[in-house]
């Protein structure tokens, strides 16, 4: 049991393992935005990963940058503008707000809010439906009786 | 009418669909395009290769050029070195940018194969790359008379790329200059 507790254990510990090189911060505030900034920005040779996941040599170069920015004090937006600068748009995985990227960031809110009409429209088209077939009057019982007793008079 | 015109719905969102789909298929994700399009290409002041000369941005400005990014641990690199090596025999001003690379190497590299710099620059620490935005060799860049990219390629110049892509924009801003 313990054994395969702590192959468990092993097993879980591998991610460490997947960035190789580790940064001595002078505050564990730097350290903080360290791993937030290097989650963000994205690997402009891998595409599908962020810096802090891949190991290609790029993302090394750009986590030393980002580790040396920090310490020279640059604030997050600083760091973001200059990465922007050199590899575009692409390195953020979390786009600006502008013109370009407005549809990016409302299309969740716009579809949400197209699937809240049709999910309301659906409903109450349902209960209007439901509303139509009342009980028949006792005028339009009498007629149907008429209807149905003179069909099996004459069959 | 309304009834009828949601039976289409399916059809109509594959359509949309499909749209995307083939657009998709058609881009290339690698392709990024370079940050620094009609930007000036950045300072910089490193030594050239094999030499304790200081290379800046001013002594290798000035004419219509490519700047090639290589190193000898790029396997492309080695693809593509012939054919610089003819571009430049026909005249196309080429500056080389030895990325990452040890000068040991490089220099044996060039001497082997022939070089077809008009100057290289020794970027070690991929300074300089980092400020071009290149994320791996072999890119190409076309620069203008003024010193502003104008274009980057990724990956190997061969004749396809020279003709289709490269040469014309070169021959136009060669003719841009005279004129």
């Amino acid at each position: 049991m313990v054994r395969i507790f702590s192959l468990v254990l092993l097993l879980l510990a591998l991610p460490a393992l997947a960035v190789i090189e580790t940064y001595e911060f002078s505050d564990s505030a730097l350290e903080k935005r360290y791993r937030a900034l290097s989650e963000e920005l994205r690997c402009p040779k891998c595409q599908n990963q962020n810096i802090a996941d891949s190991n290609a040599p790029i993302s090394q170069d750009l986590r030393r940058l980002l580790y040396e920015q920090l310490e020279q004090g640059a604030s997050d937006d600083e760091i973001r503008q200059y990465m922007v600068y050199r590899y575009g748009e692409f390195v953020r995985y979390r786009p600006s707000f502008s013109g370009v990227t407005i549809f990016l960031w409302m299309a969740p809110m716009l579809l949400l809010a197209a699937g809240v009409a049709i999910a309301v429209m659906t409903l109450l088209g349902r209960k209007q439906a439901t509303d139509t077939t009342e009980a028949l009057s006792e005028e339009e019982q009498l007629k149907l009786k008429a209807i149905l007793g003179k069909a099996e008079s004459n069959p | 009418m309304p009834a009828r015109l949601k039976l289409f719905m399916p059809l109509i969102l594959f359509i949309i669909l499909a749209v995307f789909l083939v657009r998709g298929l058609s881009l290339d994700p690698k392709e990024l395009p370079s940050a620094l399009i009609d930007k000036p290409f950045p300072e910089f002041s490193l030594s050239a290769l094999g030499s304790s000369e200081i290379l800046d941005k001013a002594a290798v400005s000035g004419e219509v050029a490519l700047f090639n990014v290589w190193a000898t641990w790029c396997i492309s690199c080695r693809a593509e070195h012939p054919y610089l090596t003819e571009l430049a025999k026909r005249g196309v001003a080429i500056y080389g940018i030895n990325y990452k690379d040890e000068d040991a190497a490089a220099l044996a590299w060039l001497d082997e194969l022939g070089d077809p710099y008009l100057a290289s620059i020794a970027d070690h620490d991929g300074t300089l790359g980092l400020d071009l935005g290149v994320y791996g060799a072999p890119e190409t860049y076309l620069v203008d008379a003024n010193g502003l990219v104008r274009y980057r390629h990724v990956g190997v110049v061969n004749e396809r790329v020279w003709s289709n892509v490269l040469q014309p924009i070169y021959e136009q801003l060669k003719n841009g200059k005279t004129n």
